[in-house]
């Protein structure tokens, strides 16, 4: 118990403390600039709109609830976020299964090529989207793609192949070939081993992709953009930015539909925090 | 390095692979690969040759494949005109923030961050959390918070009298756009740093420490060029990002006032979309695309080359 207590004064000096003092207030600063926008948004959807320009940052007087109420009863705030998710989840879906079983040819078979086929996925990588959103745009249009969600999920997946390929093609290298030999003998067909062993234990690789590419696609702005001119095939991103234009005047209103926007993207970063800056800084330092 | 990793396999696949099992492993390799192919050829390779074809014609975008080739006309007017220069200017001046304040002050915070305070990881994903919120979503909210009249901004901004116009005046439209830009990416360049800064064993600090070096010393002579990798990589996402801007600016300006904040992808757009004019528009596209490989071509091969063969050699090392 005094070996314990002695233990802990000699590991953490009385000086340490007083040496934190001015990071920790560094830290509030930032912290505080950060939080600003967020908190002035949640506490202005609470707002009338002349609250909102008499009173901007304190709290509400009288907590309106019509903002938020009015958003989450409006038929297309859930249209869009079903549209959002729906095709945050296909394209996840395609995208790691297509690289998943490219990546498991790249990692675990020689044969002619393969290098080549390999560079011109990770050559993908320098494939900026803008770059090609117009033949995209004429392509789907000649494909009868326009205003389809399969038009955006097929074009997220193949942009997000390189990334999540080379990801998972590390991963399954990874893997000794020992058990892949153990396998075969067994009489594991090729297939057999990527979907009985192979999949199973690249499980928190497949859940950092799955999470970058849930992300990117729920963010996605600009191939919703050009695609969907339909307002029942809208995304969460298309159906702020008409909110915005449609209640120019209406800013306490705006503000809700903000706030209940980020809900889903901060409760998904609140579960999946560690695969996400993992997958983010991973992807970076290796891309 | 490439001949040893390949070397073992094969030496090893003849071998144990008779003649009718070598036909069924062309058969795996065709049905695995090819889904993956397809699609990237399709939608990622084609349409990057459909623009880098159809710059040198004039196309509205409609029957089929563009014919009314113009060879270069398309590039020499885009050099020639002034809105593509002011996007150059532009993507320069968010460049030269971007390298000169964001990042520094993101590798400060990171620095901060790893010092053992209480709370340091509440604040990690605190700063981390705008990297998820989507453009629009932080475009939108910032234009009301810079709105002139009632903006947010401006009102606390009052009580010591720098109200500004933000986004609606040309002179501040650009410092605007780059403060939204810090304070949705800051925190990603920040993990990048925290990860670089935990790859570097405390041992060495602590020697330099013990050598009776300062913390300002210790982290010149120290940290710093050992962190010289991560902030290279840094550097080097973020010019790339910068020339494909497009979201933010979009949502926030449209790149007005009067062309003062467009950026390439802003201008690309505008001519394909809003005017039909994708021949023109597929130029600025490979202008940009040129732009992005050139810079990771030359950068990677003077900046970044001495990181890229540390970092094969440790990978050969670890496997």
């Amino acid at each position: 118990m005094t070996r314990a207590a002695t233990n802990r004064a000699r590991r953490r000096p009385a000086r340490r403390r007083r040496h934190t003092l001015p990071l920790h207030v560094i830290a509030i600063i930032v912290g505080v600039s950060m939080a600003i926008p967020v908190v002035y948004a949640l506490l202005g959807g609470f707002k009338s709109n002349s609250e909102l320009s008499e009173n901007p940052f304190g709290l509400p007087t009288a907590w309106v609830t019509a903002n938020y109420t009015d958003v989450l009863v409006s038929g297309s705030f859930w249209r869009q976020m079903w549209n959002s998710t729906f095709i945050a989840v296909t394209t996840t879906v395609v995208t790691v299964a297509l690289s998943a079983l490219a990546a498991f040819v790249f990692a675990r078979f020689a044969f002619r090529g393969r290098e080549v086929y390999f560079t011109l996925f990770t050559a993908g990588l320098m494939f900026p989207f803008a770059v090609a959103i117009l033949p995209i745009f004429v392509l789907l249009r000649t494909l009868g793609l326009l205003d389809d969600p399969l038009g955006v999920i097929l074009t997220q997946s193949a942009f997000g192949l390189p990334l999540t390929i080379i990801i998972l093609r590390g991963f399954f290298r990874s893997i000794p070939g020992e058990i892949e030999e153990a396998a075969t003998i067994d009489g594991c067909s090729p297939f057999g081993f990527f979907w009985r062993i192979l999949l199973p234990m690249a499980r928190p690789a497949i859940a950092t992709v799955s999470v970058l590419a849930v992300v990117g696609s729920w963010n996605n702005f600009m191939l919703p953009l050009v695609v969907f001119s339909d307002e029942a095939s809208w995304t969460l991103p298309l159906g702020i930015q008409q909110f915005q234009g449609q209640y120019a005047s209406d800013t306490a209103r705006i503000l809700a539909y903000l706030i209940l926007a980020m809900v889903p993207a901060l409760g998904f970063y609140a579960i999946a925090e560690r695969h996400l800056v993992g997958g983010l800084t991973a992807g970076a330092t290796k891309g | 390095m490439t001949t040893l990793a390949k070397g073992p396999e094969a030496l090893r696949l003849p071998a144990p692979a008779p003649a009718p099992r070598r036909r069924g492993r062309w058969v795996s390799i065709a049905l695995f690969l090819l889904p993956a192919l397809v699609l990237f050829l399709m939608l990622v390779v084609a349409p990057m040759l459909v623009a880098l074809y159809a710059s040198v014609f004039r196309w509205n975008g409609f029957g089929g494949l563009p014919t009314d080739f113009i060879g270069a006309d398309n590039f020499t007017r885009l050099f020639r005109s002034e809105i593509f220069a002011q996007d150059m200017g532009h993507l320069l001046v968010l460049v030269a923030l971007s390298v000169c304040v964001q990042l520094p002050f993101s590798l400060a915070v990171a620095m901060l961050l790893n010092q053992r305070m209480r709370g340091r990881a509440l604040y990690r994903v605190l700063f981390f959390a705008p990297y998820v919120l989507s453009e629009v979503i932080t475009g939108v909210l910032f234009s009301l918070i810079l709105a002139p009249e009632s903006g947010l901004a401006n009102r606390l901004l009052a009580v010591v009298g720098l109200e500004s116009e933000w986004l609606a005046d040309p002179g501040t439209v650009m410092p605007s756009i780059f403060l939204v830009m810090t304070w949705k990416y800051f925190g990603f360049h920040m993990m990048i740093y925290l990860a670089g800064r935990q790859n570097i064993p405390n041992e060495l600090i602590e020697a330099a420490q013990i050598d009776g070096a300062t913390g300002w010393r210790t982290f010149r002579h120290v940290t710093l060029p050992l962190l010289g990798p991560t902030i290279r990589i840094s550097v080097f996402l973020s010019v790339i990002y910068t020339i494909q801007l497009f979201d933010l600016v979009w949502i926030l300006t449209g790149g007005g006032p009067s062309h003062s904040s467009e950026t390439m992808a802003v201008t690309m757009m505008d001519w394909g979309f809003k005017r039909s004019q994708v021949g023109y528009a597929s130029a600025i596209s490979v202008v940009m695309f040129a732009l992005s490989l050139v810079f990771a071509l030359v950068y990677q091969r003077f900046v970044m080359r001495r990181d890229l063969e540390g970092a094969m050699t440790s990978q050969g090392g670890r496997s």
